[in-house]
């Protein structure tokens, strides 16, 4: 007992969960991994190749911030926050994208949107979405080679590693291979141009791009996107109010316009499975820095990104709204928290 | 006060609170074991917060096992009982449980091995025939008080104007590790309800609840074979969900009626009064054999311990004693808790005397309590915000303690907090929470204090400078009529007015 009184007594609670925040996060990584395989299925080692670079960047750039600011490195490299942020950078961006966009996007995430704000837990826009969007108005034609998945008939040219490799790095194709030939508007971005071309949707989505609800391959990396949600949801890295919040929003304003007029709105069902709505849902706006803090607050958050998402697919000039629909929602946060506090016990003005 | 009672359906499930490993099994495999009689006995003479007693008693002086040995401070109703009979060896200060090394006056008594009980020892009578007044000023004098942890005076809880419609026994102990409620429900069942109906009587109420845990089915089982038995139907049963703070008695008030304590205030204002099994035990034994309160039950247990088990103890005994019951220490260099991982005090040592608020000794091996780890900044994951009983946003608290803004802690209800430490539980950033709320707190009191004389002195000036402006608008207006003259003008109006009312008074 002799050593418990020399040293400073401790204070209670004596106890403390395990899950610490480079848990939480690297939970966050995990949850991903099932999404990562099945990209990488139908669109070939570009996710993996984007991710790498993201990731080095984002951790380049956290170092060189902490050491600008003399702050401990070791410990905040070590919380995995700035992983997450590339990989989740890395996600946003088509296959083939030149390895110093995906790096500048990850070094603006890191060093503006996050380091700028003070750092972890300060920062008010999500990084990854800051970074995406300061990359989509930088660089709007290079964000846009997206490729067709692989798909048995769908025509397919394909790329291989080496050869994506090589792109990414240099920006050369091999020969008698055109980006024109290799790269495939997303479902999202057709529906948008053709619907813009007075098309019905019908007729767009007789197009071997478009599966049962979105694109095809794209609804089955929306699928294990929502397996990986469901497993942090069951794990409790995340909670509920914002995914049902976010898809409810989106849904419930699709349905509207869908049952208002079915052949100039796409169905709910195709915008919950394009682009980056079920990615967003459970893996970005959940960001808890830059999300809202109470229940009622949450839900009314991830409804805005929902409903925002909408709007900017339906009638905005970019093919996803996501990106923006978090940012939008991020600088909303603090007055969302203050009018949504709960009552503390005991000081609820008594009832006449 | 017209609320239906809900306390017979299924109780809601608390969102709040934390489900912590209860490690409560590892002290329940054994019946209640006495410890042996101490050779010597502390008895701190600081009773709780602004409670102080005065010895009645003198060193060399022979005492009885409960013989009245202080009084209070304040009065002069006896509260401090000796717990054995012998010498009063020495009336000094001593450490005493408490936050930090903390020393308090406390009679010393060398046992005589005897334990010879004091004549007066002897049951007042029928509790069923006294007076409320009398069954309180009884509980008073035998030295009851709540032995939940919080050691308010029983007899005070029971008096008071506000009406009371239901009583809950508190059974529901929802700490990891502490199962001495549980025990006590589980052999003593019968003495638990007949003092919940001695203190109905004392409250003039005529409902009373026992409250206990989801996850104690056999002192469920004791209590409701105690109640078949019994046949009172004023007493009854509730369960709530196994659930740290569940047993909170802010938190039991409102998952059994839902009704909710206004801050600042007591379980009274909304017609409900607390009290944990063991006082309710403690108040029957004093009524069937005459004893007041000289022992408590402690849960001795933890991975430091050998036999983790509960023990009955005198109070003012040593820790070690207890230690030494339990089969002694697994290892040398544990850590000592009085109370639960969650609330619980840590302690320099075992040669500290057990007390009326010691409901545990938990002694963790090395590793089995978490040590302090890296910290990360606060990622605003608001868990501890769900978590938290009190619905307080302790993130929010904190960056208003760091700031010391004493405002905006106003404004985020920080006297609301509990102090359970459900927050610094789930933080995954490991941040300290709930000891700097708790400093917090005793600032913002300060602060609060500050505020009101600064406000009385505010008011002082300000009469005072009106005073002087009147004075001096005198002085201006022309001299002062004599002093004398006014005096005499003052009154003759007065006793003008008076004979015009015609009241000659």
């Amino acid at each position: 007992m002799n050593a418990a009184m020399a040293a400073e007594l401790r204070r209670a609670p004596h106890l403390r969960t395990p899950v610490s925040v480079p848990v939480l996060m690297r939970r966050v990584l995990y949850a991903l991994v099932p999404a990562l395989l099945a990209y990488t299925w139908f669109f070939g080692f570009g996710l993996v190749f984007n991710i790498a670079a993201a990731v080095a960047a984002a951790l380049a750039t956290e170092a060189a911030c902490l050491r600008l600011q003399r702050r401990p490195i070791a410990i905040a490299l070590s919380d995995y926050s700035a992983v997450v942020t590339g990989v989740l950078l890395a996600f946003a961006l088509p296959p083939l994208t030149p390895w110093w966009i995906t790096a500048l996007g990850s070094t603006f995430a890191i060093g503006v949107a996050k380091h700028a704000y003070g750092g972890v837990g300060n920062n008010v826009f999500n990084p990854a979405m800051a970074g995406y969007v300061a990359l989509l108005v930088s660089f709007p034609d290079q964000l846009t080679n997206w490729l067709p998945p692989r798909m048995g008939d769908i025509d397919y040219e394909g790329i291989g590693l080496l050869a994506n490799l090589r792109f990414m790095l240099s920006g050369g194709l091999p020969d008698g291979y055109t980006l024109d030939a290799l790269t495939r508007a997303t479902p999202l971005d057709l529906m948008q141009t053709e619907l813009g071309d007075m098309r019905m949707v019908a007729e767009i989505r007789n197009s071997s791009l478009f599966g049962d609800f979105g694109g095809r391959g794209w609804e089955w990396i929306g699928n294990f996107v929502a397996l990986g949600g469901f497993w942090l949801l069951f794990r409790g890295v995340i909670r509920w109010h914002i995914p049902v919040g976010m898809l409810g929003g989106l849904v419930l304003s699709a349905s509207l316009f869908y049952l208002y007029d079915s052949a100039n709105f796409p169905s709910p069902g195709f915008h919950l499975f394009s682009g980056g709505a079920l990615l967003c849902a459970f893996f970005i706006a959940t960001d808890p820095v830059s999300a809202a803090t109470t229940d009622r607050g949450r839900l009314i958050y991830g409804a805005g990104i929902g409903v925002l998402t909408y709007l900017i697919r339906t009638w905005g000039s970019f093919p996803d709204g996501v990106a923006f629909a978090v940012l939008l929602m991020n600088m909303t946060v603090p007055l969302i928290d203050r009018y949504t506090q709960p009552v503390a016990y005991g000081t609820r003005e008594p009832r006449s | 006060m017209n609320q239906p009672l809900l306390y017979n359906r299924q109780p809601p499930r608390p969102a709040w609170g934390v489900r912590v490993d209860p490690r409560k099994t590892l002290s329940t495999s054994e019946p209640i074991v006495a410890a042996p009689l101490p050779t010597q006995v502390q008895l701190p003479l600081e009773l709780g917060p602004e409670r102080r007693a005065q010895a009645v008693v003198a060193p060399g002086d022979y005492v009885y096992t409960g013989q009245p040995v202080a009084r209070l401070e304040t009065g002069a109703r006896n509260v401090v009982c000796a717990s054995i009979s012998g010498r009063v060896a020495a009336i000094r200060p001593g450490p005493i449980p408490g936050p930090g090394p903390r020393v308090a006056e406390c009679i010393v008594i060398d046992s005589d091995g005897q334990d010879r009980r004091h004549a007066d020892c002897v049951p007042a009578g029928d509790p069923a025939r006294l007076a409320a007044a009398r069954l309180r000023e009884l509980i008073a004098q035998a030295g009851i008080v709540g032995l939940g942890g919080a050691v308010f005076p029983t007899a005070d809880k029971l008096g008071g104007s506000q009406p009371v419609d239901l009583l809950i026994v508190n059974g529901a102990e929802c700490e990891p590790y502490i199962s001495c409620d549980e025990m006590l429900m589980r052999e003593r069942a019968a003495q638990v309800l007949d003092g919940a109906r001695i203190m109905l009587r004392a409250l003039g109420c005529d409902r009373a609840v026992v409250a206990v845990e989801s996850d104690m089915p056999a002192a469920r089982l004791a209590l409701r074979a105690a109640l078949d038995a019994d046949r009172d139907p004023r007493l009854d049963i509730a369960e709530v969900t196994a659930k740290y703070p569940a047993g909170g008695e802010r938190q039991l008030v409102e998952l059994l009626t839902g009704r909710e304590v206004p801050a600042g205030g007591l379980p009274r204002d909304v017609g409900i009064v607390c009290q944990n099994v063991a006082t309710a035990a403690a108040v029957s034994e004093l009524f069937r054999t005459g004893c007041p309160l000289i022992s408590r039950i402690v849960t001795v247990t933890g991975g430091g311990i050998l036999n983790p088990v509960n023990v009955e103890a005198r109070l003012g005994a040593p820790l070690a004693d207890l230690v030494a019951a339990a089969g002694g220490y697994t290892t040398t260099n544990c850590d000592l808790v009085m109370g639960g991982p969650m609330m619980g005090m840590a302690l320099a040592g075992d040669r500290l005397p057990v007390t009326e608020a010691t409901n545990c000794l938990l002694v963790a091996a090395p590793g089995e309590l978490s040590d302090a780890q890296p910290g990360y900044p606060c990622i605003r994951c608001a868990e501890c915000s769900r978590v938290c009983p009190a619905r307080l946003l302790p993130q929010e608290l904190l960056v208003a303690c760091d700031t010391q803004d004493p405002d905006r802690l106003e404004q985020l209800h920080l006297d609301a907090c509990i102090e359970c430490g459900c927050c610094d539980y789930v933080c995954p950033s490991r941040l300290t929470l709930t000891p700097v709320f708790a400093q917090a707190k005793i600032r913002q009191r300060a602060h609060r204090e500050q505020q009101r004389q600064a406000r009385l002195a505010q008011q002082r000036s300000e009469a005072r400078n009106a005073r002087l402006a009147a004075a001096e608008k005198r002085y201006a207006d022309g001299p002062a009529p004599d002093a004398g003259e006014a005096a005499l003008t003052d009154l003759l109006a007065r006793v003008e007015q008076r004979d015009e009312r015609g009241d000659g008074g």
